[in-house]
């Protein structure tokens, strides 16, 4: 069974000129131990697919429909108690910016331990050696000592790695983790996700990594989502994805995107590659292809009926009219 | 022979902040934020600063457009000392170098409309002589950094972050300037949209024969739009040279680390990351000697105790280390 299966995922929020399409249709399965990685441009809709499964969308802003199982369990139909009991002890969670999500008047040791003793009921003697060991665990040195530090004590690497610590104090079966080290140098970034495949290793935790950096998704995960104005376009293996892209937007961005060492051949710094257009906005309901006004292969079929998200290989799915004029070629 | 004047020069540039001031108005602590900076940058070229949060990229930038003063040190543009300038000189000065900002949401006004937005500068520098003048000028701009020309009426929040990066570099461009410094002016942007930016600054180059100093922490980037890059680490140029010498054959240890931390967009065999150990040191006290020695490899009692020199190694190629590396990053015995 996998650990989470989400299918047609829809969440908007009500806004003052009508609905905002967040999420207009996100379907993905992931399996226990896998790494999966949404990947899109700001504003295509992965923190608020993140959000929607964490039902942190509260406010009666936002309305999520579809299905969202965890574990079996339907997560849209749960109450809070019961949502609470999940996140942060069977679900963790990372964010981009740690000061924000870490208590700014609580020690980080006191922020650990406290999740431990809600969740896992332990002791407060107990909750602090484990808290420790955790921070340990992921590179913080003297952690006898930082222990009892607050968050602006630290470097930005080191909170992020506090958080990495706390969400992964209750070995949750799932984490997600989004735009982990977005803040980061690239330096921090490499020593963050090196712990972070390290530590998925040892508790086979499942992860949803959500970046819009097809080079860290290419290093750690083992299959990739592509999101387009709140869909899922395309999903493959890393490998896949990167050697076959089928969607022609997933096909558009690793042309776009700047390789190191990819210009050195020439003599003169070469042109990129541009994706023409912009997104479309979110306020309006688009009947046919999301992609359609930016696409060199629309079609009067793609602009009147949007294309089902379909396998058309083992492991890879797209949503696209036109993929078998690729496939055959 | 005659050598072309550069249109900037950096002469052993420094900026310390200077931070609370205790009773007798004595700072406290002295952040080491630029130390020792020498640079050129030649016309119709890029010079792109690269360099982990903190190393002095934005100070270095905000020094050269004199949006603050340094603490030691000179520049000069087009061969005449530019730190010093005051009044009408000064504003003159502030025509030849503009500066694009990373954020186009907050750096233009939001009451006013690109028409305003792009008229300020020509009118303020005194480069419109009649309201037909202006129009003409805006409707240049305009196409020059491809946004249409019916956009005059319209607000910053009508736009998206790529056309408002636009109204921002049409805005730099007014004065007809010699140099613009851009700091992380693409960064905020999505791929897609960096790369129509990126592009958009090579075109109106080419063009123009404008220099650019490009500030960026994106080293994909830098290395598809650079002519030369300064690497910085804690307020010290580390190294510096032309595109190719330091993608292609960094010599300074950090520099290596840095480029090797850059995750790839691809699934073929990579070379081996070289992991630095450690956060970067506070610039409220570098560490003594090679300020890069608490998290290199090869540091020894010497990088300890004695400030490398920045030091020629090839034709536009120099770097601050007291060694020598092959080229597959081996020490070689031999203290320069
Ligand atoms: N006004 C100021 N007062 C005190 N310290 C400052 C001031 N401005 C910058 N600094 C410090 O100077 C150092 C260099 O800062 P700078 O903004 O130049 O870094 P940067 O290389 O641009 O970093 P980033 O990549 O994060 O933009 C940092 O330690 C910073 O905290
Ligand atoms: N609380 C909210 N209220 C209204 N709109 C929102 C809210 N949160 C996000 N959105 C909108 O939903 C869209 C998708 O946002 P998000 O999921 O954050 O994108 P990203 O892919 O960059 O993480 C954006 O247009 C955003 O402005
Ligand atoms: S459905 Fe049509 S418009 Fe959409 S991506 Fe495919 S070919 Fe392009
Ligand atoms: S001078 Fe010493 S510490 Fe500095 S980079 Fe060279 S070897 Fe490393
Ligand atoms: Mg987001
Ligand atoms: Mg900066």
């Amino acid at each position: 069974m996998p650990i989470l299966n989400v299918s047609e995922l829809r969440t908007h929020f009500r806004g003052e000129r009508g609905p905002v399409r967040a999420v207009e249709n996100v379907s993905f399965t992931l399996e226990s131990g896998e790494t999966i990685a949404i990947v899109g441009e700001s504003g295509s809709g992965k923190s608020v697919t993140s959000l929607s499964i964490m039902r942190l969308l509260a406010g009666g802003r936002a309305r999520s429909s579809g299905r969202i199982e965890f574990l079996g369990r339907d997560i849209l139909s749960l109450g809070e108690a019961e949502m609470r009991k999940i996140r942060g002890n069977e679900i963790g969670m990372i964010f981009q910016e740690p000061m924000t999500s870490l208590n700014p008047v609580l020690t980080i040791g006191r922020q650990i331990a406290e999740t431990l003793i809600l969740h896992q009921h332990l002791s407060r003697a107990q909750a602090r050696a484990r808290a420790i060991e955790m921070l340990r665990l992921v590179d913080i040195p003297a952690a006898e000592q930082r222990i009892d530090e607050y968050p602006h004590q630290l470097s930005g690497g080191m909170r992020q790695r506090v958080m990495i610590a706390m969400a992964l104090a209750c070995e949750p079966k799932l984490l997600i983790a989004d735009e982990p080290t977005t803040a980061l140098d690239v330096t921090i970034q490499a020593q963050v996700l090196e712990l972070m495949a390290d530590l998925q290793k040892r508790t086979g935790t499942a992860i949803i990594l959500i970046t819009h950096d097809l080079g860290v998704v290419a290093d750690v995960a083992d299959r990739v989502i592509v999101m387009y104005a709140g869909r899922t376009v395309e999903e493959a293996t890393t490998k896949d994805l990167f050697l076959h892209p089928l969607h022609p937007y997933t096909r558009g961005l690793l042309a776009t995107i700047a390789k190191l060492g990819s210009s050195l051949d020439d003599n003169a710094a070469s042109r990129l590659t541009e994706i023409p257009g912009q997104v479309p906005s979110l306020h309006e309901s688009i009947p046919g292809c999301a992609f359609a006004s930016r696409c060199p292969l629309v079609t009067d079929l793609c602009r009147h009926t949007a294309p089902s998200f379909e396998a058309v290989e083992p492991d890879h799915k797209v949503a696209c009219h036109h993929v078998e004029r690729r496939l055959q070629a | 022979m005659t050598m072309e004047t550069p249109v900037l020069e950096l002469r052993n540039l420094q900026k310390h902040y200077f931070l609370r001031p205790d009773f007798w108005g004595r700072p406290t602590a002295t952040v080491h934020a630029m130390d020792d900076v020498s640079l050129s940058l030649k016309r119709g070229e890029t010079l792109s600063i690269v360099g982990e949060s903190g190393c002095g990229k934005s100070t270095l930038g905000k020094t050269i457009v004199r949006l603050q003063d340094p603490t030691g040190g000179e520049f000069l543009l087009n061969g005449e000392r530019a730190d010093t300038l005051q009044g009408a000189a000064l504003k003159a000065f502030r025509a030849r170098v503009q500066i694009v900002f990373q954020d186009p949401f907050s750096s233009l006004n939001p009451r006013m409309s690109v028409r305003e937005t792009l008229a300020e500068p020509l009118v303020n520098f005194g480069l419109a002589a009649s309201r037909a003048d202006i129009d003409a000028k805006i409707a240049t701009l305009l196409d020059m950094v491809g946004l249409p020309r019916d956009a005059t009426n319209r607000y910053p929040h009508q736009f998206s972050g790529g056309q408002r990066q636009r109204i921002a570099i049409a805005r730099a461009l007014a004065p007809n300037p010699d140099v613009i410094v851009c700091d992380e002016a693409v960064s905020a942007l999505d791929v897609s949209v960096k790369a129509q930016i990126v592009n958009l600054l090579g075109d109106i180059q080419k063009e123009t024969g404008l220099a650019l100093i490009f500030i960026s922490h994106d080293l994909a980037i830098v290395e598809h739009l650079t002519h030369r890059v300064a690497v910085m680490y804690l307020g010290h140029v580390v190294e510096e040279g032309a595109r190719r010498e330091i993608f292609g054959a960094a010599a300074h240890p950090y520099t290596r680390a840095l480029i090797s931390a850059v995750p790839n967009p691809t699934v073929e065999e990579k070379k081996p990351r070289i992991l630095l150990k450690g956060d970067v040191p506070s610039p409220l006290a570098p560490p003594s000697g090679c300020r890069f020695h608490t998290r290199c490899a090869f540091a020894t009692d010497r990088c300890r105790a004695e400030v490398p020199r920045l030091r020629k190694i090839g034709g536009d190629h120099a770097v601050a280390c007291h060694y020598d590396f092959s080229a597959d990053g081996v020490l070689i015995q031999h203290a320069h």
